[in-house]
């Protein structure tokens, strides 16, 4: 028999948003958390505004020697992880420890805490050769975010397979992928995924800065983010995390769990381009997507909702538009497809993750959230981007869709199994 | 499960130079190719030896373009990748969605960064240039392998200290298995070319503080005091067994099972059991018993508790005995390359029917039949390599000879 994964449970910690009552919330509501950025001082930064996360480590019962071990986006993990465990009532106890496995996701892992630390091993970049005798005996763990995984291993008492994916800004959907594939092919029973990231800091800023990726919108930032809108001038650096509980499928019906949905199909191509251009036709996309329904045996008609990419760069909303009207043809017309960057920013690797908690929310509630900021869309963008309100609807059949850096472009489909 | 992979094509950049030839000569040999790390004064970090890719000009290997906007690590990504897909005969222009890339690595593109970063913090937002993006990340190594080869199969990036490579060799199985014909598998590392780098590995306290490269790095010894670390990439082309038969490929390694697991956060495996689960596992995948087990390929950390933890271990899993060899002690461990490199030394020695020694460490300790000194034409026919990271994963595969698969 066929092993499938299915997901038990999610928790999510966003920019505007700890938990996933308060996020499903405000993505219904349309509201944004995007604003100036206050984790440093951006002045002199072209981009100046991000999707923060209102974040006390202490108040969500993280411990004083867990807040200094960890990074800022393991914490971010360590609580979407304690929700993603009570809501999916996994009796973890009990269970071999082999069987059971870790798949985490992010870009740039500690890219915030390696600066800091060299700034002061570097006199503020006086010095090319750094002063080592200052630097965190935790500075690898910095250095390798491989740690994001092991982290989380050690909370749920993992020893099976535990790896951390970093596909740049498709990292939070393939790590769920890969998860997926570790139940299917019989590696693990249980598999923790999901992918965090915090970057709000200045070489991450300045690096997209450079390259003008970025909106600088420091005048209006709550109006920044406008995915497929004329209007739109880059994507908002977001941060945040979420955590998604796998089970076998047919070991989670045993137990009772409240089954969430089937991670049906997964995909990844790379485009073979360029690290950051896209050819407007989105032919790799497309192939995602079409695999991704295959090996979920959906067919385009069957997809009631696309979450898209949506990061609002002009070549990416073109791209993904043109992308997802080859790969579902007249459908595309029919269906949905909403941007959640436009409320919570692109959070790199994690955001991947979040939306496909968002998925899984809107196949729960029968709500499909909206593109905020989406006044006057851009015309080479003409497919149902759901602006401003979100919309009710029976959701059996989700699609999530995931471009970066690297020519990478990945789409996971989510349904309520055959 | 048995796999259905093999490896037709590898590709290595080494301290023993470019290339998989350059490569097992050094190995047989047990060539010393630690060094004095020779890019800025090392005084103050007690960590002064390392394993150099030796006069490597990027430009006579790379098209200008993608030297300017890589790391290191993603320069020997790009010339391992070139070697493995040549060696693999593979032409990814008949379909390019049916080669995958997936290029691992720990530290990403740190020496890269380390310039941008000091024109931020020294000069001012604005002088970080527009290549910082693409090159520091984690993803660089399999995109830009991605672009340069054409390849728009499945891409992946794993992120697992020293196992990286053993575990991409697993994914690339669970890929294959769905439908892609063939990918590029390998680890990819520069981590001591830049002072932050090396500054970020010292607070672990795992690397050697000696001065001599014959002795700085002996692992299963007395004088063991961490090991030396290095630079490289190793690249594999892994392929469906069916796909390279019906091609007429020339096998050079059956990937016969891999499994990974984890052994708590803190360096290598700290409960020690970690490593022989995923040996278990892996060996049973590949339906092998210890008996038919020619050879381990051991993680050889050179740090008392976990040289002990893996001399347990493989007398756990080898009541019997089993040589045993560890030829990095030679160049040095290149975090991701690490394993990688190993593999690639895997495939060569099963290939070339002789096991590499263990350079610099002279007597076999007791209890371990590990080979030094001198090379064993021993005939293996079946390897094991084993794997620890900083981060606690544990990797182990079971590499055939295509012949006794």
């Amino acid at each position: 028999m066929r092993r499938e994964a299915v997901v038990t449970g999610i928790g999510v910690v966003a920019p505007g948003a700890v938990g996933t009552t308060a996020f499903w919330d405000m993505l219904t509501a349309g509201r944004t958390a995007t604003r100036a950025v206050t984790l440093f001082d951006p002045a002199g930064f072209r981009s100046r505004i991000a999707a923060e996360v209102d974040f006390d480590p202490a108040a969500h019962g993280l411990d004083a020697e867990q807040v200094a071990r960890m990074d800022r986006y393991v914490q971010f993990t360590a609580v979407a992880l304690a929700e993603a465990l009570a809501d999916s009532g996994t009796p973890l106890e009990g269970f071999s420890p082999w069987r059971l496995g870790v798949s985490m996701g992010t870009a740039v892992g500690g890219t915030t805490l390696l600066e800091k630390e060299y700034v002061t091993m570097s006199r503020s970049g006086a010095d090319w050769v750094v002063d080592p005798s200052s630097a965190s005996p935790h500075l690898y763990r910095a250095l390798t975010p491989s740690m994001l995984s092991g982290e989380v291993a050690e909370l749920v008492g993992a020893r099976g397979p535990v790896q951390t994916v970093s596909t740049g800004c498709t990292s939070g959907l393939d790590a769920v992928g890969y998860a997926a594939q570790a139940i299917e092919d019989d590696l693990a029973d249980v598999v923790v995924t999901g992918a965090a990231e915090s970057p709000i800091s200045p070489i991450a800023m300045a690096c997209f800065d450079a390259i003008k990726a970025t909106s600088d919108s420091n005048d209006d930032p709550e109006h920044a983010s406008r995915p497929f809108d004329r209007h739109r001038n880059g994507f908002v650096m977001g941060e945040g995390a979420a955590v998604l509980v796998l089970e076998e499928a047919s070991a989670a019906k045993r137990r009772g769990a409240d089954i969430r949905c089937r991670v049906a199909g997964f995909a990844n191509h790379g485009n073979a381009f360029h690290m950051t251009g896209l050819r407007r036709e989105g032919t790799e996309m497309a192939r995602a997507i079409t695999t991704a329904l295959d090996r979920a045996r959906r067919s385009a008609e069957d997809v009631d909702y696309v979450n898209a990419h949506g990061s609002g760069t002009v070549q990416n909303d073109r791209h993904e538009t043109d992308a997802v009207k080859r790969a579902l043809g007249a459908h595309a017309r029919r269906v949905p497809m909403s941007s959640i960057k436009s409320m919570v920013g692109h959070s790199l690797g994690a955001i991947g993750s979040i939306e496909l908690a968002a998925c899984v929310l809107a196949m729960d509630t029968g709500v499909v959230p909206p593109t905020a900021n989406l006044t006057t869309p851009d015309p080479e963008c003409d497919l149902d981007h759901v602006p401003l309100t979100a919309r009710e609807q029976r959701n059996d059949v989700v699609l999530s869709v995931g471009s970066g850096f690297g020519g990478f472009q990945s789409a996971v489909v989510l349904d309520r199994g055959v | 499960m048995t796999m259905d992979t093999v490896i037709t094509g590898l590709g290595t950049v080494s301290p023993a130079g470019l290339g998989v030839e350059a490569y097992w000569e050094a190995l047989v040999e047990g060539r010393t190719l630690i060094a004095p790390i020779p890019d800025f004064d090392t005084e103050g970090f007690h960590v002064h030896l390392g394993g150099k890719v030796p006069g490597f000009d990027p430009y006579d290997h790379i098209e200008g373009r993608f030297v300017v906007q890589t790391d290191a690590f993603t320069r020997f990504a790009l010339v391992a990748a070139e070697e493995a897909l040549r060696d693999s005969g593979v032409d990814t222009s008949v379909d390019p969605y049916a080669t995958g890339a997936l290029i691992c690595s720990g530290a990403g593109g740190v020496e890269f960064g380390q310039r941008e970063i000091e024109a931020l913090w020294s000069e001012g937002p604005d002088r970080v240039g527009p290549y910082q993006s693409i090159a520091w990340f984690y993803a660089a190594s399999t995109g830009q392998v991605s672009i340069r080869n054409g390849l728009k199969g499945m891409c992946g990036v794993l992120v697992t200290d020293e196992p990286g490579m053993l575990d991409a060799l697993g994914q690339s199985a669970r890929t294959l298995r769905r439908g892609t014909s063939s990918m590029l598998v390998g680890g990819a590392e520069a981590p001591i070319g830049s002072p932050f780098s090396l500054a970020c590995q010292v607070g672990s306290e795992v690397l050697s503080p000696g001065v001599d490269p014959t002795t700085a790095y002996v692992p299963f010894t007395e004088g063991a005091t961490g090991h030396v670390p290095a630079e490289g990439a190793a690249v594999a082309l892994v392929e469906r067994a069916d796909v390279a038969r019906e091609r007429g490929a020339r096998i050079r390694a059956v990937v016969a099972g891999q499994a990974s697991t984890f052994g708590g956060v803190g360096v290598f495996d700290p409960g020690g059991e970690g490593l022989l689960w995923a040996a278990r596992q892996a060996m049973e995948r590949a339906g092998v018993s210890p008996e038919e087990v020619d050879v381990v390929f051991a993680d050889a950390v050179g740090l008392p508790k976990a040289d002990a933890d893996e001399v347990a271990t493989i007398r756990r899993l080898f009541p019997k005995g089993v040589a045993v060899t560890a030829p990095k002690t030679g160049f040095g461990r290149a975090y991701a390359g690490a394993g990688a490199l190993d593999v690639a030394a895997a495939v060569l020695s099963l290939e070339h029917r002789i096991i590499p020694p263990t350079p610099h460490v002279l007597d076999a300790p007791f209890g371990l039949d590990l080979v030094v000194r001198v090379p064993r034409p021993a005939r293996p026919r079946t390897a094991l390599v084993l794997s620890r990271g900083m981060g606690g994963a544990n990797s182990a595969v079971v590499l055939k000879h295509p012949e006794h698969a």
